[in-house]
């Protein structure tokens, strides 16, 4: 991967201070429900950005567009500084190889075992089979999730299919992760599991990564919590700290509401926001 | 219920065949290009092929069964049965082994494939499967039509041999007619015209089979109800169409060859 990876024009796209993701005034919209209007933000190279907003503000359509599986009606978007509209469906489908996605309800292939999940994109590299096991196994055991191996999807738990989700995104060692909704639906124990996996994720590889959420609980327990490696646990960043690469963007009804840090989002005045993180 | 307007309608109607032809046009284009997954074409074979072996010998076994004791009964007023076998051969070659095996294999595969498809589709594994970097027409399509095209056609002649010697069958144990009678006249009734036909009309059946079947699948909306719509959608279409394109090659082989 670190091979393809030097030698593809992500590369260049990959250093502090870049920007990741970018988009310009883009709009979509289905079956004349405007779901996008003129949506406009930077994800830089280390950012951790928290997607907030009401259910049915177009988050997960925005995530749907900044992996390439949407085309928007208007307007510019540029993962890792290339505009998806100048790239042909194989150069995005070799894009797609430096994004890890995790989708809402998991998406594991049901008729693959944990194992062939995790491993897909490695299979589909070619790579020798003997590393993709190990790869594997260093991806579960990141996810707390090793004994599981040669169970399949219908055999897991919720968490436990999340869990999975994410091992297989981040098996390439992508350098953008996508998290939909990834503690959607889960129990607060679960869900704090999944929210310290991408702490873990965030503070040990640096990724870039953007995060819907729907639970106000986990945006801040990312904002104000850090990955101990000596103690192998999330902990709160010491004297109320904050972590300074997590930002927040809020949609609402389809419009940018909010874009900033969290500091900014604590003391906003806006009426609506108040409401909202309130 | 909600009324469509006809503009809207015929919109729709324009957009489905669009869609349609890009995704077959993709298909085969992939065929030509790498990667090709050629795992998951011999794996296609095999639950098509295979799979459908069973189905596909007791209908064209049954078939030329029937069509023996159907055909003797009428023969008989003309003083013609040792004509039976010729009739069975001829009726098998160029129309009911070709189309019955597309209808048969239609049945079983379309609707197999428009479900799993769609399953997949619902459950945004097709999504996960793009997110993955893998194209789903690629990885999904291009080897069930592969698989679909080669298959159906030995299909059809494993069908043809199993409805004459079905018809033979009947022909010597039921009717009491001289077996080597029988399948002298099938044998020298066939021309090279009659096979072509016949073999001819299963390429467009199975194309016809995976395109639609893969079509309605990746088209899938709306949870496990969709899935069981596409996957109805999926064998009446590709049923009609069957029955259509069978026309239309008859046509043209008679066009060609004359009969």
């Amino acid at each position: 991967m670190a091979d393809t990876l030097a030698s593809s024009p992500v590369s260049d796209a990959l250093a502090p201070g870049k920007p990741i993701v970018e988009f310009q005034d883009v709009s979509i919209g289905f079956d004349g429900n405007q779901v996008l209007d003129r949506v406009s933000f930077t994800v830089l190279h280390g950012e951790t950005r928290i997607l907030l907003g009401p259910a049915g503000g177009g988050k997960s359509v925005l995530m749907k567009l900044a992996n390439g599986l949407l085309e928007p009606d208007s307007g510019v978007i540029r993962i890792f500084g290339r505009d998806l509209k100048d790239m042909s469906k194989r150069e995005i489908f070799e894009m797609r190889a430096h994004i890890g996605m995790v989708f809402q309800e998991s998406a594991l292939f049901d008729s693959l075992n944990v194992e062939n999940n995790v491993a897909y994109r490695l299979e589909e590299e070619h790579v020798d089979p003997v590393q993709i096991h190990n790869r594997v196994v260093e991806a579960l055991q990141f996810v707390e999730l090793e004994k599981a191996i040669d169970k399949f999807p219908s055999e897991l738990s919720g968490g436990m299919r999340r869990r999975v989700s994410i091992a297989r995104a981040i098996i390439s060692r992508p350098d953008l992760i996508l998290y939909d909704s990834p503690t959607g639906g889960l129990d607060p124990i679960t869900s704090n599991t999944i929210i310290e996996l991408v702490v873990k994720q965030r503070d040990v590889y640096h990724t870039t990564c953007l995060l819907i959420t729907h639970r106000l609980q986990d945006a801040f327990t990312l904002a104000t919590h850090r990955y101990n490696l000596d103690h192998h646990r999330m902990e709160p960043i010491p004297n109320n700290g904050i972590a300074a690469e997590t930002m927040f963007l809020i949609l609402n009804e389809g419009k940018v509401v909010f874009d900033g840090t969290t500091l900014q989002l604590t003391h906003t005045q806006d009426p609506w926001l108040r409401r909202y993180i309130e | 219920m909600r009324f469509i307007s006809p503009e809207a309608y015929a919109k729709s109607v324009v957009a489905s065949v669009q869609e349609y032809s890009l995704l077959c046009g993709r298909a085969i284009a992939n065929i030509f290009s790498k990667p090709r997954y050629i795992a998951d074409t011999f794996t296609q074979m095999d639950s098509i092929g295979v799979g459908s072996l069973p189905i596909v010998v007791l209908t064209g076994f049954f078939t030329g069964c029937v069509l023996a004791l159907q055909a003797a009964t009428t023969l008989q007023q003309f003083g013609a049965v040792n004509m039976t076998g010729r009739l069975v051969a001829l009726s098998m070659v160029k129309e009911l082994g070709p189309v019955l095996t597309g209808l048969m294999v239609s049945g079983r595969n379309a609707s197999g494939m428009a479900s799993e498809l769609g399953s997949m589709k619902v459950s945004e594994q097709i999504d996960a499967m793009r997110a993955l970097g893998t194209d789903p027409i690629r990885k999904l399509v291009t080897p069930r039509l592969v698989a679909t095209v080669f298959m159906l056609f030995f299909l059809t002649i494993i069908s043809d041999a199993c409805g004459t010697l079905g018809g033979g069958l009947v022909s010597v144990f039921l009717l009491r007619l001289n077996g080597g009678t029988y399948f002298h006249t099938a044998y020298m009734t066939l021309i090279a015209g009659d096979v072509i036909g016949g073999l001819v009309k299963p390429i467009f059946s199975g194309f016809i089979i995976a395109t639609i079947g893969c079509y309605y699948g990746l088209k899938t909306t709306g949870g496990t109800r969709g899935v069981g719509q596409s996957t109805t959608q999926a064998v009446v279409a590709s049923s009609v169409l069957i029955i259509l394109v069978d026309f239309l090659v008859t046509q043209l082989m008679i066009g060609i060859f004359g009969r």
